[in-house]
Parts: C-alpha cells; structure tokens; sequence
C-alpha cells in the first residue's frame, strides 16, 4: 500500500518534473499518468499491491472533488447574477457533448465494422 | 457549560480534523443513501455532498479557507489518483489498440463540441464574455481548466466551479442520455462521459463498468491536451479576447 502510493507520487513528482521543464499546458499528474501507462506497458508487470491501491483511489474517486467543490460558495453572488445563462448552458452543452462523441464513436465503430465483412 | 462548549468549538474550528473528518462522513452517508435509493441519478453524493458542507460551513460562518486547510488532503489525492489512471488503461489496453480510429475521431469532435456548444450557447443567451471565457474549457479537469481559463482571460476560480458543476451534470444525466440514445458499447459509454465530464464523469463510469472507468479515465487525459491546444485558438478566431 505504502509502496504503491510512493511509486504514484513518484510519477506524478515526474509529471510535474517534465511538465515545467517542457512547458506542456497539460498538468503534471496527467503525463505521471502517461509515463506510468508506459513503464507498464514496458514491464508488462503490474504488483497486485498497485492495481489494489489504485483500484481503491478511483473508487472513491468523486470523494476527491469535494473540497474544490465547496468551493462554489465564494462565488454565490457572481453565480446569482448569470445563473440562467449559466445553468442552460451548462446543462444543453454537456448534454450535446455526450451525444455527439458517443454518436461518432459508436458510427465509426459500426462503419469500420461493416467495411471489414462488406 | 457554555463554557465547555466555546472551550471545544475553539478547539475544533481551529484543528484540521473537524472538516476532514465531517467530509468523509458525509460523503460515506452520500455514498449510502445514493445506494439505498438504488442509484437514484439525482442523489449525486458528490452533489448532495458539496449541498450539506456548504450549508454547514454558512451555519457555522465558517470560511472556505479554513474549510480547505482542513481538508487539503483529499484535494491533494487528485495528483495520485490522476497517475492510477494508468492502470485501468493498461488492463483494457487491448481494447483501447482496437478502437484507435473511432476514440480519436471521437475524442476531436467531442472537444470541440464541448467547447463550441459552451461558448455559443452562452452567447445567445447574452452571457457577459467573462463568462464566456470562463466556461469555454469546462469539460476538462480542474488544473488544466483553470491555466486555460488564465491564458484567455476568463477568471480560472469561476472556471473551477464550473467545471465541477459540468461533472456533476455529466454523471447525473450522461447515464439515462446513453441508454436513450441506445448505446450499448462501454467504451463509447465511457468516452463520452470522459470528454464531456472530466474526473467527477469517469468516477459514474467506473461504476458502470471497470471498461468504461478506462475510456473515461483515458478521455480526461487526451481531452485535457485537445482543449489546452483548441481553446486559445478559437477565443482568437471568434475574437473574443478584448
């Protein structure tokens, strides 16, 4: 448990690393992510001490957002004062974003799949 | 006796723990209620959480800053838990190689929709271009929503409740969107919900399946870069910067 949450701070300490080096606008646990994806792929071995750890912390992964979240009450006033504008469209663009992407995805699916047997 | 009770209020207000520990039972409790209702969409622990903290700390006339100090643990675990992302990618490598094609395309149409439909619709609706700006780069996580937000102008705190609130949405209605649209596969479930719902989108895919958590978890990464590069090139072509 404790060596697997050291090696994931290890490559988010890596993310970061590069990430100021580089000057990427991607955040540093995003490329720690790429690299430890790579490093696995590489090993092509994954400790069950690691997949058990990181299956626990993407369990509770909406745990995590709250703190940030409660944020929202410093901005009461600034939200009541465009909140209609705000809440429609927050509401018809994650609706339409999910639409489209999984309505793209799933016509490229059907369209390679038919190619192959046509 | 009031005493006492002033004696421990100061104790706990100034500690740490009170908000660490308040936050993990509340979003237990959350967790059980959500399960209890049977996965009821509208009971969001991550929502019905936020509601009673935020309530609580108004009560009490507690500051967000003291709230935060408390609970900056868990804020921090973000970092770790965003590199774990690896994992399941990893585990349904296989089938991420499969899909190469249909999750780029996928991906490319699904961050720009994101953030044509956000800016748009705000504009129609006589949003002021500070809102503009500040929800353009909603569906992505937090960190990189925020230096985007700071790049073109928009204010990134705003941004980040935004973005929490599009998550939130995301896991709250992208369930029942789906299975309206007749979409069956797991991987353009979880894709979906990733592009459009970032961190709080993936953890209600995750408990749809370990399959879609994947597409999900890999959809923040890649959406995370297309919006950082798609952004600051549309606010300039739409000349909205002032």
């Amino acid at each position: 448990m404790i060596g697997a949450l050291t090696l994931l701070l290890a490559f988010q300490l890596a993310g970061e690393i590069v990430v100021r080096w580089s000057g990427t606008p991607v955040p540093g646990p995003v490329i720690g992510m790429l690299l430890l994806f790579l490093a696995l792929r590489w090993y092509k071995v994954l400790p069950d001490s690691l997949r058990i750890t990181a299956e626990t912390l993407l369990s509770h992964l909406s745990l995590l957002f709250i703190p940030a979240g409660v944020g929202i009450m410093r901005y009461g006033a600034l939200l009541a004062e465009e909140w209609l504008a705000i809440t429609i469209t927050l509401i018809l663009s994650t609706l339409i974003t999910v639409a489209v992407t999984a309505l793209v995805m799933e016509a490229l699916i059907h369209w390679r799949a038919s190619s192959r047997n046509g | 006796m009031d005493k006492i009770v002033t004696n421990i209020w100061v104790y706990l207000a100034a500690s740490p723990l009170l908000w660490l520990t308040l936050t993990l039972v509340i979003y237990l409790a959350a967790q059980w209620l959500f399960r209890r209702s049977g996965g009821w969409a509208l009971l969001n622990p991550v929502a019905l959480a936020i509601t009673v903290l935020v309530t609580l700390l108004l009560l009490t006339d507690t500051p967000y800053p003291t709230y935060f100090t408390g609970t900056q643990f868990i804020h921090f675990l973000l970092g770790p838990a965003t590199v774990a992302l690896a994992i399941p990618l990893y585990l349904h490598w296989e089938q991420v190689r499969q899909l190469l094609l249909p999750i780029i395309v996928g991906l490319l149409t699904g961050s720009l929709t994101a953030i044509l439909s956000a800016i748009g619709i705000a504009w129609l609706l006589g949003g002021s271009p500070r809102i503009l700006l500040s929800l353009a780069p909603k569906s992505v996580t937090t960190p990189v929503a925020m230096g985007i937000a700071e790049k073109i102008g928009g204010l990134p705190s705003l941004t980040a409740v935004l973005v929490i609130l599009t998550g939130i949405l995301g896991a709250i209605a992208a369930p029942a969107l789906l299975s309206w649209l007749r979409i069956q596969n797991e991987a353009t479930k979880g894709l979906a919900i990733g592009v459009a719902a970032h961190g709080i989108g993936t953890a209600r895919a995750f408990q749809i399946s370990a399959l879609a958590g994947a597409f999900s978890g890999l959809a923040i990464g890649l959406n995370a870069l297309l919006t950082a590069l798609l952004v600051p090139l549309i606010v300039h072509l739409l000349h909205l910067v002032p």
